[in-house]
């Protein structure tokens, strides 16, 4: 049976529990949220010792069905004030799921100031002090730890930015080829470094095959949805091309590419930084369009990205990221971009955050517009050596408006608003403004279906259907993040009517249960409510539910469009 | 009349990326796809001066049209 690894670094014990029966059918963000909700006191600080920090692979990882290899973190966010669920790709799921672990809750704080490891393996974590590793950006860690323990050894660690506690601050995970792949929203990092804890490292000596209720039926369940994953033009030919940033282009054309910090919604240089172009660079230097972010994936939306001499830039290059320093701070200079993805893995800080943030910074004078040397410069001499302005920066886009008095700051529940801008795309203007997560894409991407065409078509440019869209899309997306796949099965499982029935039979198989599509459906609805009511606890109520006002009052070309929803509109939101 | 074509991801192979098009009056979307070589089923999205159109949408001059294959990400 699998077991709660439970680990308390006020008093620097650790303990095996049962599972409580009430948490035996959740995984992934299902489980860490309500783990949150039933034992993080609401209002805490963030950055205490009240606050826990929780990890679980979903309900199918460690399976063979594909794609189901994403692991959740979860706690109180230092970013936000609410509840925080960040799931990553990564190889720590797959590990934690054979060795039976459920969750892993960590909780308290040290009393004094030294720092500390905890090693994870099937007979439990010990707690070691770390001395060597620290101050050392996360690639060096993840060779360290695999130098100390053997290559085939897990990492979750924090660079300066999490040892410093900024609010942007991500939790990295080492991936199959030793590189990165972040835990990246709501500064999960800073909590990571309250508790002083540098790196987690997980041996997988003696982990086992997940056991299968019934092998025949998980069999059959997950070939036809493999076979759905690449039947879909998205997931099996899209996306292993192009990866994500296939969208510069796309939000272009659609006029909803925030440009200069939001101020307009296409980029003169788009094509320089557009996932055609990153294509042809990728192949001409010798680097990889296709890459898995964990074993078992079937996507492959990743890519290693190499410079003009064919050296390893980076890996995960992702349209936000893109997007952010490009069109948001209008650096046309896609290895000046590649470059800056490398070092925000290597400090260890939101690449999301941290791109929107540059934005407001070029609008606060403390940089030009254009200058990716100048986000190069920031980034080493600033954030990672953790300067005064570096700590205003790493406190993300809400802290530099913030100290600077600038008044276009794109958040909500100060989080950072990405790539997609909600007057053009109204649909995810209702995902930011009522997500529990702050603004937040990925947690109700009606993008699909505002921009791309995948699951119907709802006019992006008008209020309709929009509450629905996104409501739709939220319950989906919380329930997917609880089983560990990947959210691009979406894309399938929105067209492909074979796709979700699979999904579904998989984890009947893997349990032996008879869950159907309604219980799915309320079980995200019940994550939903779960994170709404803590945060609500937390302070954060409807009034928060809002976008910022420039979007009502500045219209964004080219089509001049505003963010047009009433107070009550938004809140519809939440009738389910 | 002129318009002006977009074409993206793989629609560029072996073609172009943006061209010029004299189109005779009333020519539609259709029209345009089926003259590239493409098939009404490899459309994903239709862009027409950055709204989403459809394959009956008739072009007129000074038009810009943008044609992607279907793709994602996110």
């Amino acid at each position: 049976m699998d077991k709660i690894f439970r680990v308390n670094m006020t008093d620097l014990t650790t303990k095996i529990e049962e599972v409580p029966a009430a948490w035996a059918g959740l995984g992934g963000r299902g489980l860490t949220s309500t783990i949150v909700a039933a034992e993080v006191p609401p209002t805490c600080h963030a950055l205490s010792a009240e606050n826990k920090l929780v990890f679980a692979p979903g309900l199918l990882t460690g399976t063979a069905a594909a794609n189901s290899g994403r692991l959740s973190a979860g706690a109180k966010s230092p970013l936000t004030g609410g509840i925080k669920e960040s799931n990553a790709g990564g190889t720590a799921a797959q590990m934690l799921a054979k060795l039976g672990i459920k969750a892993i809750i960590i909780e308290g704080a040290p009393k004094t100031g030294a720092w500390y490891n905890l090693a994870v393996s099937a007979n439990g974590v010990t707690i070691n002090e770390e001395k060597e590793l620290l101050g050392l950006g996360n690639f060096a860690v993840i060779d360290a730890v695999e130098a100390r323990l053997g290559k085939k050894t897990g990492v979750l660690t924090i660079g300066p930015a999490g040892e410093l506690k900024m609010t942007a601050a991500n939790i990295s995970v080492k991936d199959p080829d030793s590189k990165i792949r972040s835990h990246g929203r709501g500064g999960l990092g800073a909590v990571m470094g309250s508790k002083q804890i540098k790196f987690i490292s997980i041996d997988s000596e003696g982990a086992k095959a997940v056991t299968i209720a019934d092998p025949e039926k998980f069999k059959t369940a997950a070939r036809a949805f493999s076979k759905a994953l690449l039947d879909h033009p998205v997931s099996g030919e899209g996306l292993p091309t192009y990866g994500t940033n296939v969208l510069v282009n796309i939000l272009n054309e659609a006029g909803g590419l925030p440009t200069k910090n939001f101020t307009t919604g296409q980029f003169e240089a788009h094509d320089k930084i557009s996932g055609e172009t990153m294509y042809d660079t990728i192949v001409a230097r010798g680097g990889k369009h296709k890459h898995g972010c964990h074993a078992g994936c079937i996507i492959q939306c990743s890519q290693v990205y190499h410079d003009s001499e064919g050296k390893y830039v980076t890996s995960g290059f992702e349209y936000e990221t893109i997007w952010g320093l490009g069109a948001d701070c209008c650096v046309e200079n896609l290895d000046d971009i590649a470059r800056a993805d490398n070092l925000m893995d290597d400090i260890g800080i939101d690449s999301i955050e941290t791109a929107v943030m540059f934005g407001v910074a070029m609008e606060a004078g403390i940089l030009p517009f254009g200058d990716g040397k100048g986000i190069i410069r920031l980034l080493t001499e600033e954030i990672a050596k953790g300067t005064a302005l570096g700590r205003v920066l790493g406190g993300g886009a809400a802290s530099v408006g913030r100290t600077y008095g600038v008044t276009r700051v794109p958040v909500v529940k100060n989080q950072g608003i990405p790539a997609y801008d909600p007057r053009s795309v109204k649909g995810i203007g209702i995902t930011y403004a009522t997500s529990t997560m702050g603004a937040d894409h990925t947690s109700g991407y009606t993008i699909a279906t505002n921009i791309l065409n995948v699951g119907g078509y709802v006019d992006p440019l008008k209020k309709d259907g929009q509450v629905e869209l996104s409501r739709n899309l939220q319950i989906a997306t919380a329930a997917v993040d609880s089983t560990g796949m990947c959210i691009f099965v979406a894309f399938p499982a929105l067209d492909i009517p074979e796709c979700l029935p699979a999904l579904i039979d998989m984890i009947n198989a893997r349990f032996g249960i008879a869950l159907t599509g309604d219980d799915v459906t309320n079980l995200g609805k019940y994550i939903l409510k779960t994170e709404r009511e803590f945060n609500q606890k937390a302070g954060l109520t409807n009034v928060h539910d809002r976008l910022p006002d420039f979007f009502k009052t500045e219209p964004v070309a080219p089509h001049n469009a505003v963010w047009d929803f009433t107070d009550e509109e938004i809140d519809e939101f939440w009738n389910f | 009349m002129k318009i002006t074509l977009k074409l993206f991801a793989t629609f560029r192979n072996g073609r172009f990326k943006v061209a010029e098009q004299e189109l005779a009056e009333g020519t539609d979307v259709r029209q345009v796809v089926l003259s590239l070589g493409l098939t009404e089923e490899e459309i994903g999205i239709v862009m027409l001066n950055g709204r989403h159109g459809e394959l009956d949408s008739k072009l007129s001059h000074g038009d810009t049209l943008s044609l992607f294959p279907l793709v994602g990400g996110g």
